[in-house]
């Protein structure tokens, strides 16, 4: 019966997300036909006739209504066609798919970070209150908010590449004298694993490193302040009193007992958490010059590859509805009281 | 009021960071207003002779590749940088407080569509949109500023939805009914300006969330062209000098970028404290 409840719950929260869907679609629609000027002017380009212009109208559709354009558009996405991008003339959908490892390799490991800074700081600082330990977890906190992605990003790059050395220079994902691993995953450092070659691996992880600690220096802040808060309230409950009472160790309250109820407004915030890692991504791999799909949008931006930036926005704001799928079915598999009430 | 600012002092003495924040955001409206009489050099200026010059006496912020005072640009920057912020609230706090006050107010089918409307923006990654808003509407410093107004304008309108919800049925609204006065002007007289206060705290959070977004664009070559002095493109003018060791091209805006940030996320925190004691932290 619990099963049920929580099955059931499931299946309701993928049914919610179904107008976000709809309404992202929309939106990209009205922002891929609301461009300046003519469109079918646009893609025939400089040396275009009258004749020719016509002629792309109509393979375009733009010769058709409103609607009928709209459901051709939705006709083409469902077939995984976003478009052919003007500047590297290949599918747009193509393009993101390859550089879609290179991404969610910085992103995920930034996230392991954040995390697990993140979550003992926010800890400490709930056990300790008004203590150096909570200080320090404000002073983080207001500072991570503040500080820009790209300018954190930069001083990384001074500090340990220029001044100390440690760090390899920040372009791309492998310094030119390694060979890029046997594509596996496309995920370099797994890759590098998998074929068992250390030398790759480190290189790989080298590279990785300063990119993925500035994304995550952004995001730890939200997640700081909100393990500190949660934590807090639950520090203060009742049950937490008597299980202090009870004589149970430290560890057993604080973890098993505290930390399992404050996970859930963590993995609420780790919503937002995500819609900022998503846009910061975009500066973090500028910076880096880190060959993702947020480097493919802004070289598409440069050149005015309209196509090509409207299927990064589709393809990012649906990664972003399924992330956040995902941290709601987590949810109702985590939190106990779920489907106890049916 | 007298109450009031007893309770502006005890806020302000208890809490010597929001004092020196207060003191920053006054600094920078000076800067921004007065920006052009108090910079030493030309920001637009080049000097073949001077070019890539560390920080020195003459140079306070040394000299760009072309030249440039790097301190009269980051001085000059404020203005564009506070402008472009300042007018994307501005737009995103009257369209999504009125937004947010109808769907409170009258609840029904106008809270459902401006309900779904946010929820279709914050269904994106928010910085992502605004590219693709920029992208598809031209690039421009105004499409700049409508981009930033649009991805803060659900933040508004849920504060102004719940705010205005909670008092829809106060004793002073009901009593303001009965005198005959139609829904509209209860709204207008009656309720909104009571939900001034939280939006305030809203406005000051989110001022520099968006100068942050704003620098963001440029810093990808959005919107603000060179020679253009803004902070988000002199740090991305300056990035490629940070590997070969001249620091100071990208240290001094991206440091006013952040301390601008800084001051508004603490006046926030301060705001919070002043309007309502209870939600500290």
């Amino acid at each position: 019966m619990n099963g049920n409840g929580k099955l059931r719950m499931i299946i309701g929260r993928l049914g919610q997300s179904i107008p976000s869907v709809i309404g992202i679609i929309i939106v990209t629609f009205v922002l891929t036909r609301a461009l300046p000027g003519d469109p079918a002017v646009y893609f025939a380009g400089p040396a275009a006739t009258p004749e020719s212009i016509q002629q792309i109208r109509e393979s375009l559709g733009l010769d058709k209504s409103w609607p009928e354009q709209f459901l051709l558009y939705v006709r083409d996405l469902a077939t995984g066609d976003l478009g052919v991008s003007i500047s590297t003339g290949f599918p747009v959908a193509e393009e993101l798919l390859r550089r879609l490892p290179a991404s969610l390799e910085l992103t995920l490991l930034a996230l392991i970070f954040s995390i697990s800074v993140a979550l003992p700081l926010g800890i400490a600082a709930a056990t300790r209150p008004n203590s150096w330990v909570d200080q320090l977890c404000r002073l983080i906190v207001t500072a991570g908010v503040s500080l820009p992605v790209f300018f954190t990003g930069l001083f990384m790059v001074y500090i340990f590449y220029y001044l100390l050395g440690f760090a390899p220079s920040p372009l791309g994902r492998l310094d030119i004298i390694y060979l890029s691993p046997p594509q596996v995953t496309g995920f370099y450092t797994i890759d590098a694993l998998i074929d068992g070659d250390l030398e790759v691996f480190g290189a790989a992880l080298a590279q990785l490193i300063m990119p993925a600690v500035t994304l995550g220096t952004f995001t730890l802040a939200p997640l700081a302040r909100m393990t500190r808060g949660a934590m807090l309230q639950v520090l203060s409950s009742d049950f937490i009193r008597t299980a202090r009472a009870s004589g149970l160790r430290r560890s057993t309250v604080l973890y098993t007992y505290a930390f399992r109820n404050a996970l859930l407004p963590i993995l609420t915030t780790l919503g937002m958490v995500f819609s900022f890692m998503l846009g910061s991504n975009v500066l973090v791999e500028k910076v880096f010059a880190w060959p993702g799909i947020g480097s493919f949008a802004i070289e598409a931006l440069i050149v005015s590859d309209y196509v090509a930036v409207q299927g990064f926005v589709l393809a990012m704001a649906l990664l972003y509805v399924a992330l956040n799928l995902t941290i709601d079915i987590l949810y109702t598999l985590v939190d106990p009281r779920v489907g106890l009430d049916d | 009021m007298n109450e009031f600012f007893k309770h502006l002092k005890y806020v302000l003495t208890e809490n010597p960071v929001t004092l020196i924040a207060g003191g920053l955001f006054m600094t920078l409206v000076v800067i921004a207003v007065f920006g052009p009489v108090l910079v030493p050099y030309d920001p637009l200026a080049s000097n073949a002779a001077l070019t890539l010059k560390p920080p020195s006496w003459e140079h306070w912020f040394g000299t760009d590749q072309l030249g440039r005072d790097v301190f009269s640009r980051v001085l000059i920057a404020t203005r564009l940088d506070l402008a472009i912020a300042v007018s994307a609230v501005a737009i995103s706090f009257i369209v999504g407080s009125v937004l947010g006050s109808l769907a409170g107010f009258f609840g029904g089918w106008t809270d459902r569509i401006v309900g779904r409307l946010t929820d279709t923006i914050m269904a994106f990654p928010l910085f992502v949109l605004a590219m693709g808003i920029v992208a598809a509407m031209g690039n421009t410093v105004e499409n700049i500023v409508y981009a930033t107004a649009i991805i803060n304008l659900p933040f508004y309108a849920r504060v102004a939805r719940t705010e205005v919800n909670v008092r829809r049925n106060a004793d002073f609204v009901l009593a303001a009914r009965l005198a005959g006065n139609s829904s509209l002007r209860l709204l207008a007289t009656q309720i909104y300006p009571n939900m001034l206060p939280p939006m305030m705290v809203q406005i000051s959070l989110n001022m520099g969330w968006a100068i942050l977004n704003a620098a963001g664009l440029s810093f990808i070559g959005l919107g603000v062209r060179p020679p253009t002095a803004e902070w988000g493109i002199m740090v991305a003018e300056g990035a490629g000098y940070i590997v070969s060791g001249e620091w100071w091209l990208a240290l001094f805006p991206g440091a006013a970028l952040m301390l601008a940030v800084f001051c508004f996320n603490l006046l926030g925190d301060g705001l919070r404290d002043l309007i309502d004691p209870r939600r500290r932290t």
